[in-house]
């Protein structure tokens, strides 16, 4: 069975297909344009930065054989071997190290921790539908703003100067910057409470305090808590690189390591670091999963 | 509503006549600890424990923290006014915030370029070999943990110090974080395009040319714009290890005590990632717009 669908006639099929010729016409202009103006961007950007495509050309080799030997033993019984051949030469720092990955993290709980008590204080000051002063609301949210917007490690390069060398720094840097983040995601959660349990609480005459307690707190607090987990995971990644300014952690051994070229050394650190971190990303994951399917139940 | 005086006493005195009935049905919930809370309260404990033994490990003692403070209440006052630094420096500022911005827009550009690939390997839908699927996600994950300073550092004693080091940095870390958005964006696509090129005839290539690709490029293209804001942030301090643009000139700045030039700086780059914001905010709603209609 053939069917033949009934063709418009010339006249009407001539001008929808200018139309759509047209149409097509504009959107493959648009398309170049942007192309031109990324390709000229990039253009610019290269000569800003100095980017020197033939360096790397003729250094690449370079950049693979420094990863030849990251993994090649420099020294011990097994020399020039692949670094796994021998784990014992390979991990000679292992307990100094482990110690020092366990201050990274302690430095990222703490810093979390203290970063989300500020944050979610600084959040109540801020959010619309607690507070009726817009003074007070337009300072916490600046205050919020500048936590967050100032990269940790700069607060960190001060801090040292403030406080001297090691992991005291580096916590409160990371508490700041969390205290920032956290905070504007606090704010978020709260402006879209359900203000019912609230008025319920004012209704019966409760005073501030207990109306963020009651009203306010269980309705905010799964979602600060998953927050604040996806914080400490990023948290202890910018741990791991306070050292480099002095601020504490494990970061201090690495920068040395790849200052004076302890290769071997370079290659140890970063895979206990990917390992941490990636440990880190499974059990925070895990348990924000949990404390969803918990508040769906 | 408003009951009146006497239905609410007389609700009051019927509940409270039924109390012991519903003690008794629900003692759980009636005792001060239950299994639930006595949980919630261990783990506080713990938590609680954890955060004092951090105290302690990590010498945070409240005489330093009360001296550090004084320090720092003292260098804010010295930071006001923020001041430009005299002649020549400050146009090396200038120089490097321009460097700060081309870092991140190579870095951003380059790694969406090479991470584009490794997506489609990477996800479920368009990956050609389970095995290879599973060895690009290892791999890009491996990459992420990373942070953007140690790749700095890496480059640094490769190509030595500069801004080239600084674009490579942000490029290496960024193909992580690029192939995994890119692989989960390629993974929601809706079936049915593709499920439509199968039925016409077309075979794996152009399912995903024709049923994968125009869906998800304007996910991918929101995604490379966000994403390059967040590398204006960590291109700002990627000079801190000598890998150009501004953060170098921060750090001098702060090594060297000249707190007026701190501060122009600091302001300097909050007002550029906040420009840079609202153009990428204002690009990625276009966007949004355009996929739509």
């Amino acid at each position: 069975m053939s069917l033949a669908l009934p063709s418009l006639p010339a006249s009407r099929l001539a001008a929808l297909n200018a139309a759509y010729a047209e149409a097509r016409r504009a959107s493959r202009h648009r398309l170049v344009l942007a192309a031109v103006l990324v390709f000229g961007l990039a253009l610019a950007s290269g000569w800003m930065a100095d980017v020197d495509l033939g360096m790397l050309w003729s250094r690449g080799g370079q950049f693979f054989d420094y990863f030849g030997r990251l993994l090649r033993l420099e020294s011990g019984p097994r020399a020039g071997a692949w670094v796994w051949t021998d784990p014992t030469e390979w991990f000679w720092g292992l307990g100094h190290w482990l110690t020092l990955l366990g201050d990274t993290v302690l430095m990222a709980y703490v810093g979390t921790l203290v970063g989300a008590a500020a944050g979610f204080a600084l959040a109540l000051m801020a959010a619309a539908n607690l507070v009726a002063s817009g003074p007070l609301r337009w300072l916490a949210k600046r205050m919020l703003e500048v936590c967050r917007t100032v990269p940790d490690i700069v607060f960190a390069l001060v801090f040292v100067i403030a406080f001297g060398l090691g992991p005291l720094p580096g916590v409160l840097a990371l508490a700041i910057h969390s205290a920032g983040a956290l905070g504007k995601q606090a704010v978020e959660i709260i402006e879209n409470i359900d203000r019912h349990p609230v008025e319920g609480c004012l209704a019966a005459g409760a005073s501030w305090l207990p109306t963020i307690r009651f009203g306010v707190l269980p309705q905010v607090l799964p979602g600060l808590l998953a927050y604040g987990l996806l914080r400490f995971e990023v948290n202890v990644r910018s741990a791991a690189v306070l050292g480099f300014v002095g601020a504490g952690g494990i970061g201090q051994e690495l920068i040395e390591a790849i200052r004076k070229f302890y290769y071997n050394d370079v290659a140890a650190l970063l895979v206990l670091i990917m390992l941490t971190v990636s440990l880190i990303d499974i059990v925070t994951s895990q348990l924000r999963h949990r404390l969803q399917d918990a508040e769906l139940r | 509503m408003r009951l009146p005086a006497h239905e609410i006493s007389g609700l009051r005195a019927s509940s409270i006549t039924r109390l012991p009935a519903i003690r008794q049905a629900y003692p759980d919930a009636f005792r001060r600890l239950n299994a639930g809370r006595l949980a919630m309260g261990a783990l506080c404990l713990c938590g609680l424990a954890l955060f004092l033994f951090g105290i302690a490990r990590l010498e945070i003692a409240p005489r330093r923290l009360l001296t550090g403070s004084g320090q720092l209440l003292h260098f804010l006052t010295l930071m006001w006014p923020p001041l430009p630094p005299s002649g020549a420096q400050a146009i090396g500022i200038l120089k490097a915030l321009g460097e700060t911005l081309a870092i991140a827009f190579l870095g951003t550009l380059g790694a969406a370029v090479i991470a584009f690939p490794l997506g489609l390997l990477a996800a479920r839908n368009t990956t050609m070999n389970q095995a290879l699927r599973f060895l690009t996600r290892r791999g890009l994950d491996g990459i992420r943990a990373i942070d953007a300073l140690i790749w700095a550092l890496i480059w640094v004693s490769v190509v030595g110090l500069g801004p080239f080091a600084g674009v490579l940095a942000i490029l290496t870390s960024d193909i992580g974080t690029f192939g995994k958005l890119f692989s989960e964006a390629i993974e929601a696509a809706d079936r049915k395009a593709q499920e439509g090129i199968i039925a016409a005839g077309g075979d794996d290539i152009s399912r995903v040319g024709f049923g994968v690709l125009p869906q998800v490029l304007p996910v991918l293209a929101g995604q490379v714009l966000y994403l390059f804001e967040s590398n204006v942030r960590s291109s700002s301090i990627i000079g801190i290890v000598g890998a150009g643009g501004i953060g170098l000139h921060l750090a001098e700045m702060i090594r060297t005590l000249e707190w007026p030039s701190v501060a122009f700086i600091v302001v300097l780059m909050l007002l550029v990632v906040t420009a840079i914001d609202a153009l990428s905010t204002r690009l990625r709603a276009a966007i949004a717009d355009n996929a739509t209609a």
